[in-house]
């Protein structure tokens, strides 16, 4: 069986980052497009470690990096649902069609 | 030697009390505050008397020249070593002098307002301006510094522009004060720039090392400067004519003496005080002190003081003689007995005999003081008592006003020069003086003593005699309605500094002035040519004798004068069209020509472009704020767009 390598994973990468925009910019639902910036968010981690073992295989930055935003990613999906939560009670609705009254 | 601490509370008290009072006078001191300014002012009388005293017979003579001395100084402001702003204390001659008349005359008026103001609303704040007035005017006096000297004289136009405008809510007084504030603002620009010139040449703000560099024909300063011509004049031509020019804007010289008699809306005392014998006389003052220059380095400029003096004193008599408000006939007066004061320093030189018309000049300034502040005083009483101030409502008061009219008719007669009165001495000097340099200026003197005697009778006779005074309350306008002192002449406090003030008036003159002040410090012998005295007494003599042809009983002889002299009197009654010629060029020409480009400039070019600036953003946010729709995914798509366009920057232009 053929190893993966670098090349491989980044391809993997830039199409889940791809695939992550694509949604945030084409779903209309919240808790959708919330799931498209996760993928984003993956496709960098995928990234980092990628680098970290191909490249610099001696060092643990791109660990650790990883594992930050894995950290944060979590934080922000309290908070993106916390304001879905809200949105959906005060609009009855997670469109984000709807959610556009901050405008000129 | 002098000591300092008593010198300098003499202008610190005054100051004293106008903080003081305008900060707590309103609440605290709402009756008692005439009482403490007179207090203060009082003890600094006292104090430059004793002042005065010890100057000029214990430690001022040293091998019998009068020395100056410099009792205090402080470094204000230094600019470089040598160029300094510094507040100081000079004690010599004049300044002594100064202090005792403006102190003396200062407390006469404080004394006398407890009358004439009393129940002013503002009285309060009157006492504390008065106050800022005789501190910024004794400061004046004392500077050491030219520069302190033009502090203080700014400080001095604010507090007479406060007291013109006293009347705050009567729009001719707004009117008059700010008339007098630009007009003497404006002299003070050349004064300023006169300072800057001095200065610059002589490399030094302080007094007595200017004037010495600057009166030492060898030094490298005054060549330098005689060297720099401007306009075909040296730069110290310049200079001295420009500080000129600032001594003529506060002493209402010819042609910037229009503010003076508007400044006579003023509370009467306060015209006493500062438009007639203090304030107006700082510019005769500054020529004085700064006389060496004028007379050693630029004769030129002291001729252009001599007929400058000259000319204000002639215009202002004739104009005199046909006014008919009481208060402006004396403005006029003043300016003209002013214009005496500088043509006398103008004829004089430096050093001994020759410097007589500096001492001449400086006795008129003493002497004129007494007597005008005691014509304005009486005029004050006069006012207070009919509440109007012109002339054709007044008549028959003699009995009356028994004091005043005394103490009038002394005034006046010290100002006609009749002897023995003061005046009488003074101008004999100045007309000597006069007579001994320039002969056409001699005659103009002449001409001017006889004009005052006549005008100043003819005030006299209008007020005090003419027709018989009709009672209050027959008929007699509204005026009748307000008046409750019917038949009383104004309380003590009204009458006891008239009462003093004529005795000045009448005595003063027998002051051996000469022994005291003179240019060099020297005594200067005075001696009287019986000879040379007649002329202008037998002219003072005719110009009341013709006042009193005229004006005695009620007539129609100064309609038909007038008649006669029809063009001139009218151009005298219109003050020579003065006012409207400076109206013609400020309205006509110096709107037109600088005013209305300037706005146009303003409200087209300035304007514009900030309207421009403002319209620009609007029509430009008006196009792009569609891009604000609040629409998530849209700002997705730009910020997108922005971070693709910054990688393509990255990867391929910057490397």
């Amino acid at each position: 069986m053929m190893n993966p390598g670098l090349y491989h994973i980044l391809f993997l990468s830039a199409a889940l980052f791809f695939i992550g925009v694509y949604g945030f910019l084409t779903r209309r639902n919240l808790i959708t497009m919330l799931m498209s910036i996760e993928l984003i968010l993956n496709s960098v981690n995928l990234n980092f470690i990628a680098f970290n073992k191909y490249v610099w295989p001696e060092k643990m930055d791109g660990l650790f990096f990883t594992l930050f935003i894995i950290a944060i990613a979590a934080a922000e999906a309290a908070v993106a649902i916390a304001i879905i939560i809200n949105l959906y009670r005060s609009h009855q609705s997670i469109d984000v069609e709807n959610a556009e009254d901050l405008k000129y | 030697m002098p000591n300092a601490t008593i010198i300098a509370l003499i202008p610190l008290l005054p100051l004293a009390g106008f903080i003081l009072l305008g900060l707590f006078g309103r609440k605290i001191f709402k009756t008692s505050s005439g009482v403490i300014g007179t207090a203060l002012l009082l003890t600094s009388t006292i104090l430059a008397l004793y002042t005065a005293y010890d100057y000029f017979f214990v430690y001022g003579k040293v091998a019998g020249v009068y020395q100056q001395f410099i009792p205090m100084k402080l470094t204000w402001l230094e600019f470089s070593p040598g160029v300094s702003i510094d507040m100081g204390l000079t004690v010599d001659s004049i300044s002594v002098m100064m202090l005792v008349v403006v102190t003396f005359i200062s407390l006469m008026v404080h004394i006398y307002s407890l009358g004439y103001m009393k129940g002013e609303e503002r009285f309060p704040t009157y006492y504390a301006y008065l106050g800022l007035f005789t501190f910024s005017m004794l400061g004046l006096v004392l500077a050491s510094n030219i520069f302190q000297i033009y502090i203080f004289w700014e400080l001095v136009g604010v507090s007479s522009f406060l007291l013109i405008g006293y009347y705050y809510n009567k729009p001719s007084a707004v009117a008059a004060c700010k008339k007098a504030f630009i007009v003497t603002r404006f002299a003070d620009l050349g004064f300023l720039i006169g300072i800057l010139i001095l200065s610059n040449s002589a490399g030094t703000l302080d007094f007595n090392t200017m004037i010495s560099t600057l009166t030492s024909p060898d030094s490298d300063a005054v060549k330098n400067a005689a060297a720099t011509s401007f306009l075909g004049a040296s730069a110290l031509t310049w200079g001295a004519a420009l500080v000129f020019i600032g001594g003529a804007g506060k002493s209402a010289m010819f042609p910037l003496h229009i503010w003076l008699p508007d400044a006579m809306e003023g509370p009467t005392p306060v015209s006493a005080l500062i438009h007639a014998a203090t304030m107006v006389v700082a510019g005769v003052y500054l020529v004085a002190r700064l006389f060496p220059v004028f007379a050693l380095t630029t004769p030129a400029v002291l001729e252009i003081v001599g007929w400058v003096g000259a000319v204000s004193a002639i215009i202002a008599a004739i104009i005199a003689c046909t006014q008919t408000d009481i208060k402006r006939v004396l403005a006029y007066s003043t300016m003209s007995q002013i214009g005496y004061m500088m043509f006398a320093l103008g004829v004089s030189h430096y050093g001994g005999e020759a410097g007589l018309g500096y001492t001449a000049s400086l006795f008129h300034l003493f002497t004129h003081a007494m007597f005008k502040a005691l014509l304005f005083l009486g005029a004050g009483a006069v006012i207070h008592y009919i509440h109007s101030n012109d002339m054709k409502d007044m008549g028959g008061l003699r009995k009356y006003l028994p004091i005043t009219h005394i103490t009038f008719l002394i005034a006046c007669l010290a100002i006609a020069g009749v002897p023995p009165f003061a005046g009488f001495f003074s101008k004999e000097e100045i007309l000597l003086a006069a007579y001994q340099n320039n002969m056409t200026i001699y005659w103009i003197a002449l001409i001017t003593s006889g004009l005052t005697a006549f005008y100043m009778f003819r005030l006299y006779f209008s007020i005090f005699w003419n027709k018989p005074h009709v009672v209050h309350g027959e008929k007699h306008g509204p005026a009748a309605s307000v008046k409750t002192s019917e038949g009383k002449e104004g309380g003590f406090v009204m009458m006891l500094p008239l009462v003093l003030l004529a005795i000045g008036a009448a005595a003063a003159g027998f002051i051996p002035f000469g022994e005291f002040v003179s240019t060099d410090g020297k005594a200067l012998e005075s001696h009287f040519h019986l000879q040379f005295s007649i002329a202008p007494v037998a002219l003072g003599l005719a110009g009341i004798f013709t006042a009193m042809w005229l004006y005695k009983k009620q007539n129609n002889k100064p309609e038909k004068l007038a008649a006669s002299f029809n063009g001139l009197y009218k151009a005298a009654y219109h003050k020579f069209y003065i006012d409207e010629i400076y109206l013609f060029i400020t309205k006509k020409v110096l709107f037109n020509l600088i005013g209305r480009p300037a706005a146009w400039f303003d409200r087209n070019v300035v304007d514009g472009l900030v309207n421009f600036s403002g319209n620009a953003t609007e029509f430009v946010s008006e196009k792009i704020k569609k891009m604000q729709s609040g629409k998530v995914q849209q700002y997705a798509i730009y910020f997108l767009g922005g971070v693709i366009v910054l990688a393509a920057v990255f990867i391929y232009i910057w490397k």
